[in-house]
């Protein structure tokens, strides 16, 4: 009886480790060269979001931005990837970190990091912060620049590529996490689908997990399932918001040789899936990297602008990919419902 | 197990036993005089060789050890301070094995976590690791394995979270419904597992694993604005309604700066409550009635019944209190901190709450040490990336900690149980206590 107790206490605690642990894929952040003669170097502190580099999705998105500019300007970088758990005051203390270990400027990926980021921006009067998704797209302090980002756009137009490419009239989508973020995505989608061809069946979008459980974002098993799921329930296009979790839909559809639609950066071109590529009908662009880089740019500069802004249609900030050229034949109705949105003819749900 | 019956089966041949204590009277001192080395030595190799030698009366430090037996001072501070030098040793190797230098890489977690901010972050989280464990040692102390701890202070987090955005009461009437709300509701989700258990005989482990599953989809259900979250227009967030300022409490900063503290964030106002539900928890456990049948039912369930214990009702009503406590996990952080559910509210704490039970022993002082020990390591997990080692080391760091120290329990504990059945059969060999009591006690 006792050793029981013992041996399922054990086995329940590594069961627990094990979850908490699995959820992170951080990777050793790399520091630049840093051979900055003269020129006074900038050192970047970047704290991620849940997943962090390797996510294949948002994150890496900004990881990209980064790299650009590592590349292109004098900069030296610093990475800190978050918990899956963690309260506000992590995310906090991060920040303050990266701060107090002189980077600046700093960046926050994830509307998580937007009230312990201004909170914290606060304290450092002189470090300029970046946060990616601003929350509400609101920020405070002359230090703090918000990007946030129109998720719905760049989904209206890919809803509508996948109605225009159906041959059966339905069509699915997949979410990661059951949070609005992703809502967004959904409700774009839809709207394009029915705006193009009013008739289409778009099915029940599927969330792979509920918070606080992320590994919707994760688990390319999941993605597996449920692309399934909704290729068994007739769909012949499917368009995933589920980060790395979305490698299994993509490896499923194109198994099945029906259309996959990507998401945050253009997927035709990702190692990960290079196998299905040509069942990428195209992906949804969030170009967090173009935020990243401006950001820094700005900082690198001297024209850093305290405040929000707005990445949509209208300045490329969101879009879709045309590698592979799966679209072209429909190109010039995309471009027309683009052009609606950006007049504001067309005004995209955002739930 | 085999103390009792071996001087029970001895008891009938006293004849055979009879002759030993005069072979060995002439020579009780020797051994006395080998003791104080042997004590130093390590202990199972070293009183193996007294035991060939022969028959022996007890020698003093043995004695002094069984005095002082499994609750000895010496032993309950000497094997965690063992565990904990093996597993930092242990650390420093991976560490090594990463590619990184163990020991700068400690001294930065160190400089890091002794700054105040890390003190102020590593006293919040251990509050909540606290709370967790203790919920958890509830259940272990009666072999109940309360896996649901986590969906158990989710949900009763989120309901009472919307109780108390949705009133506005005086001062102390708010707050103190919201904790017996959350405790309720704890101890109400709990429960579910523990009539589960008594009426269908559904093992705990399953039902509160699952429990954990659909409290997850109950919030993910009611946590929508168009029940009980708040519409908020663009936001990436999903929110209960925000608890008025009347019913939140205020950070102990003050009363630590009065003692002469003066720290620069925000310590929770209820980290007194953590202190409160240990002692409680110490005193239930040890003290009452309650405590006495609730570690006698996880000690032998069938001992407890015949000793008129409910284990039905106990199953129940411990289920219960470790779920009410469970309810409390979440509120220092929800009326100190954050003052809503969302989705950036704390989670997984009910599983971090297993390990640190475990680690504390189940003991309210223990685990008030594995709290602070696993909060240090978690709040500068962050430091190491900055050195460039990956934040998973201090996961696999937490593991070495418990496996190291489950393991010296468990070695500390056998060598104990070998040192008692030893000098019983010393004392059976000799005749030692028994012959000479028997014949005394049968002649008056």
């Amino acid at each position: 009886m006792r050793r029981g107790l013992k041996i399922s206490l054990v086995t329940v605690t590594g069961a627990a480790l094990t979850l908490s642990a699995s959820a992170c894929g951080g990777k050793k952040a790399d520091t630049g060269s840093g051979d900055g003669d003269g020129k006074k170097t900038l050192k970047i502190g970047l704290a991620f979001d849940i997943g962090g580099r390797g996510d294949q999705s948002f994150n890496d998105s900004a990881a990209a931005g980064l790299d650009k500019a590592k590349k292109d300007l004098d900069v030296k970088t610093e990475e800190i990837s978050a918990k899956p758990d963690e309260p506000d005051s992590d995310k906090e203390s991060r920040l303050r970190l990266l701060a107090n270990k002189g980077y600046n400027p700093i960046i926050g990926v994830g509307f998580a990091y937007t009230a312990s980021l201004i909170k914290v921006a606060k304290d450092f009067p002189n470090t300029k912060f970046l946060v990616v998704d601003a929350d509400q797209c609101k920020v405070e302090g002359a230090n703090v620049k918000g990007a946030c980002f129109s998720e719905e756009q760049g989904s209206f137009l890919v809803g509508a590529a996948a109605a225009l490419k159906s041959k059966t009239g339905t069509i699915g989508f997949i979410g990661g996490v059951n949070v609005p973020l992703i809502h967004k995505f959904e409700a774009g989608y839809a709207a394009g689908a029915k705006k193009a061809k009013p008739g289409i069946k778009v099915l029940p979008a599927k969330y792979l997990t509920q918070p606080p459980n992320f590994d919707g974002f994760k688990n390319p098993a999941l993605g597996n399932e449920a692309a399934k799921g909704q290729l068994d329930a007739g769909a012949d296009v499917i368009y995933h918001a589920a980060g790395g979790a979305g490698i299994g839909v993509i490896k499923t559809v194109g198994e099945a040789k029906k259309w996959a639609i990507g998401v945050d950066s253009d997927q035709y071109n990702q190692p990960a899936v290079a196998g299905a590529k040509e069942f990428i009908l195209t992906s949804m662009i969030k170009h967090v990297d173009l935020a990243v880089y401006d950001f820094v740019e700005s900082v690198a500069n001297g024209s850093f602008q305290a405040g929000t802004k707005k990445y949509d249609l209208s300045n490329d900030g969101v879009g879709y990919s045309v590698s592979g050229g799966k679209v072209d034949d429909i190109k010039s109705k995309l471009d027309a419902f683009k052009a609606d949105i950006v007049s504001g003819k067309i005004t995209v749900p955002t739930k | 197990m085999s103390g009792p019956n071996d001087p029970a089966a001895g008891r009938p041949g006293p004849p055979g036993d009879g002759d030993a204590p005069k072979a060995d009277a002439p020579k009780p001192e020797a051994p006395e005089t080998e003791a104080p080395e042997k004590r130093e030595a390590a202990g199972p190799e070293a009183s193996k060789p007294g035991t060939p030698a022969g028959p022996e009366p007890v020698p003093a430090w043995k004695a002094i050890l069984q005095g002082l037996g499994p609750r000895g001072l010496a032993l309950k501070i000497g094997a965690p301070v063992l565990a904990l030098l093996i597993s930092l040793a242990i650390t420093m190797i991976l560490l090594r094995a990463t590619g990184a230098d163990p020991v700068s890489s400690i001294q930065s977690m160190i400089d890091y976590g002794t700054t105040q901010n890390s003190v102020v972050d590593i006293v919040n989280r251990a509050t909540r690791y606290y709370l967790s464990a203790v919920a958890v040692a509830i259940g272990f102390r009666m072999a109940l394995l309360n896996i649901g701890v986590d969906g158990q202070y989710r949900l009763a987090a989120m309901l009472a979270a919307s109780l108390g955005g949705a009133l506005t009461l005086p001062a102390p009437f708010g707050q103190l419904l919201v904790i017996f709300a959350a405790m309720l509701i704890g101890g109400l989700w709990a429960a579910i597992a523990g009539v589960l258990k008594v009426t269908r005989g559904v093992s705990e482990v399953l039902s509160t694993i699952m429990l954990n599953a659909i409290a997850t989809g109950l919030i993910a259900y009611l946590l929508n604005d168009e029940r009980l979250a708040e519409v908020r227009p663009g936001s990436n967030n999903v929110a209960t309604p925000r608890i008025p300022s009347e019913g939140r409490v205020g950070p102990l900063n003050g009363f630590l700066s009065s003692l002469g503290i003066d720290l620069p964030g925000q310590v929770y106002g209820l980290l007194p409550l953590a202190i409160v539900v240990g002692i409680v928890f110490w005193v239930v456990i040890n003290h009452t009635r309650f405590g006495f049948d609730l570690k006698v039912s996880g000690l032998s369930p069938t001992a407890a019944q015949a000793s008129g214990v409910s284990a039905r009702r106990m199953v129940v009503v411990t289920m219960i209190a470790s779920g009410a406590v469970a309810g409390l996990i979440g509120m220092p952080e929800l009326l100190g901190a954050s003052y809503e559910y969302s989705l950036n509210f704390p989670a997984g704490l009910g599983f971090t709450g297993i390990t640190v039970a475990l680690l504390g022993r189940n003991h309210p002082f223990g685990i008030a040490l594995a709290a602070l020990l696993f909060a240090f390591l978690d709040q500068t997990s962050d430091v190491l990336q900055e050195v460039d080692v990956p934040k998973e080391i201090v996961g696999v760091m937490q593991g070495v900690v418990v496996l190291t120290v489950v393991i010296v329990y468990e070695l500390v504990r056998r060598w104990e149980i070998r040192l008692q059945q030893r000098t019983v059969a010393d004392e059976l060999a000799t005749g030692h206590d028994l012959a000479r009591e028997t014949p005394a006690g049968s002649a008056s």
